[in-house]
């Protein structure tokens, strides 16, 4: 189930090729130099083509229906994944995976928004937007790792926190506020990696990380593009527009001090090859936590306020 | 996120007032009787018919809740940049200017030292006229330094929310003061000094999931409007009318979110009353 934007047709063609080739040297040792010579060059293409994209489409790519999930990290990252689930108040939210797993020798807390890859499991995770319920069952987690002396490693891949009825009867605004709260007080290391879209408030409840790591085409918005279009000029349509003007790639959150490093992907992005997607991710991953190392209880919980304390603009 | 333009809806009152003759007349926006402004002025713009609670300037606020009417002014020279140079047809900096005219304030949120019925507290108030009271940097620094300087000085923290959510101009670096202010609470709650929050109409997006419904107090205006997603959002997103009464105070009393309900007649009393059970000291 290939789906391919338009825009990355030369690129898909490009890495299609290399698979071939890759495919054909499995069986032929002999097509090994020429199966280096052409990744190589793939790459560098792939690379090429790749850094002209306007936000709105590294906004498409992040939204790429075969882009690797947080559980397609998991699968690839730990050891030993458990999964834990429910709130303990009042339902268990699958748009919001969580557990604890082994992270080379280490066990750690994970978490991750969930997307679905098709229309039935989107019906179940809730495209990855949670209600209450998710950031409830986080607020556990991060209580238990904080208790167990666990680090939290998070996953955001979330449009944002689901605007519905019922949530908001439940408290939305109050979950999502609690968990950010917990988050920033914890004792232990919390490295957060948004590996898809960031999208606002529901995003920033798994966002509080000594260190937080962006994918390469992720993005991470106080506001959705089409939403930002609709408020600013009535037209959800001049979203290409808004992701522009808003400042929400890669690049610029790590101008503005947002992320602390940008984790490249493979050429022509995470969703041509989850293996290596998974591989650059654990080599930037594992950086971020052993950095971490040494650090008290109490360091590591001020170390995350001052990392957050000096983020903003303004003239004094 | 509901970031809310700068022109100042709130409940189509200020909209309405014209001059008849000597006085200024406004119309109720509950009940639509005709009020003179010096009669609304009396009961601290709340209708002496039907009891609708129309909104007040911070100005009013601290009239009504702090003692002598007295705010020692904290970080007012903070003051707002443009890190994004945001223009979406009508530059940031324009907008500021604007909102700076049509508020008399310097940003969205006052903030300092006051005393509550002898109570010594750490004050902050939004100002919904300041671009629909959105948290950019400057909103965040000061709630930020406010939750500081409570925990440095021990205060109690007294904070009236008034906010359409995130500024949508300053972009991501908005939705991180969501982070650096509630971060700040927490740091705050070891002093074991009471954080009171006071929801006024309306509360929603980042300014509700941040510091608004954190409060060791939660405490409401009657019929405020408080949420995470703006009743706009939802109904476009669910293609449903909402039902009465849906994100207001008295749903939210329903739900379990808030404390109490209180008239804007027994505000100053309550915060006396819960200052002094925990902990307020006075001076
Ligand atoms: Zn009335």
């Amino acid at each position: 189930m290939a789906h391919v934007l338009a825009f990355e047709k030369p690129v898909v063609e490009l890495v299609g090729r290399v698979r071939e080739l890759r495919e054909l040297a499995h069986a032929d040792a002999r097509l090994a130099p020429e199966l280096k010579r052409l990744e190589e060059k793939a790459a560098k293409l792939a690379r090429e083509m790749f850094s002209k994209l306007e936000p709105m489409q590294k906004v498409q790519l992040s939204r790429h229906p075969n882009r690797p999930y947080t559980l397609d990290y998991f699968a690839r990252l730990f050891d030993d994944f458990i999964e834990l689930s429910g709130d303990r108040c009042f339902a268990e939210d699958a748009s919001l995976v969580g557990g604890l797993a082994r992270y080379h020798d280490r066990s750690v807390v994970v978490i991750g928004h969930q997307k679905g890859r098709s229309t039935k499991e989107n019906m179940v995770r809730n495209f990855g937007m949670p209600n209450p319920e998710g950031y409830r069952k986080a607020i556990r987690l991060y209580e238990l790792a904080d208790r167990f002396r666990l680090p939290v490693l998070a996953f955001v891949d979330t449009p944002g926190a689901f605007p519905g009825i019922e949530a908001e009867e439940r408290g939305q605004a109050e979950a999502i506020a609690h968990a950010i709260e917990v988050m920033a007080s914890i004792g232990v290391p919390v490295v957060t990696t948004v590996i898809g879209e960031g999208g606002s408030g529901g995003a920033l409840a798994l966002g509080i990380g000594n260190r937080v790591l962006i994918l390469e085409f992720s993005y991470y918005s106080v506001i959705s593009p089409e939403g930002c279009a609709a408020i600013l000029w009535k037209d959800g349509s001049l979203a290409p527009r808004a992701a522009e003007r808003l400042k929400i790639t890669a690049p610029d959150l790590l101008e503005l001090g947002c992320v602390d490093a940008i984790v490249d992907e493979p050429p022509g992005g995470a969703h041509q090859d989850h293996d290596d997607a998974a591989r650059r991710l654990d080599r930037a991953l594992w950086e971020a936590l052993v950095s971490l190392d040494g650090l008290s209880p109490d360091e590591l919980t001020a170390d995350r306020y001052q990392r957050f304390r000096r983020l903003g603009s303004f003239v004094a | 996120m509901s970031s809310l333009p700068d022109k100042t809806p709130a409940q189509g009152f200020s909209n309405e007032k014209r001059s008849l003759g000597k006085g200024v007349f406004k119309k109720c926006g509950g009940c639509g009787s005709v009020l003179t402004a010096e009669a609304l002025s009396d009961t601290w713009h709340v209708c002496s018919g039907c009891g609708y609670h129309h909104p007040m300037t911070p100005a009013d606020w601290r009239r009504l809740l702090l003692d002598g009417g007295a705010l020692e002014r904290w970080d007012d020279h903070v003051a707002p940049a443009d890190p994004l140079r945001f223009d979406d047809g009508k530059g940031y900096r324009e907008r500021l200017e604007r909102a700076k005219k049509q508020s008399g304030q310097t940003e969205a949120v006052e903030v300092g030292r006051a005393h509550i019925a002898g109570h010594p507290v750490a004050y902050g108030c939004y100002v919904f006229s300041f671009m629909g009271g959105s948290m950019g940097s400057v909103v965040g620094e000061r709630v930020t330094r406010l939750f500081e300087r409570a925990t440095t000085d021990r205060l109690p923290v007294v904070l009236l929310h008034a906010s359409g959510g995130a500024r949508m101009q300053e972009g991501i670096l908005s939705l991180m003061q969501m982070a650096k202010t509630v971060a700040a609470l927490s740091r705050f709650r070891a002093v074991r000094k009471p954080y009171i929050s006071l929801c006024l109409h309306p509360t929603t997006g980042g300014v509700a999931a941040s510091t608004a419904l954190l409060g060791d107090v939660n405490l409401v205006e009657p019929n405020a409007l408080i949420g995470f997603a703006g009743p706009r959002v939802i109904e476009s997103t669910l293609r449903t009318t909402l039902p009465e009464g849906f994100q207001r105070s008295e749903f939210l009393q329903n739900h379990g979110m808030v404390d109490r309900i209180v008239p804007r007649s027994e505000m100053k009393s309550t915060l006396t009353v819960l200052l002094s059970h925990l902990g307020g000291g006075r001076a």
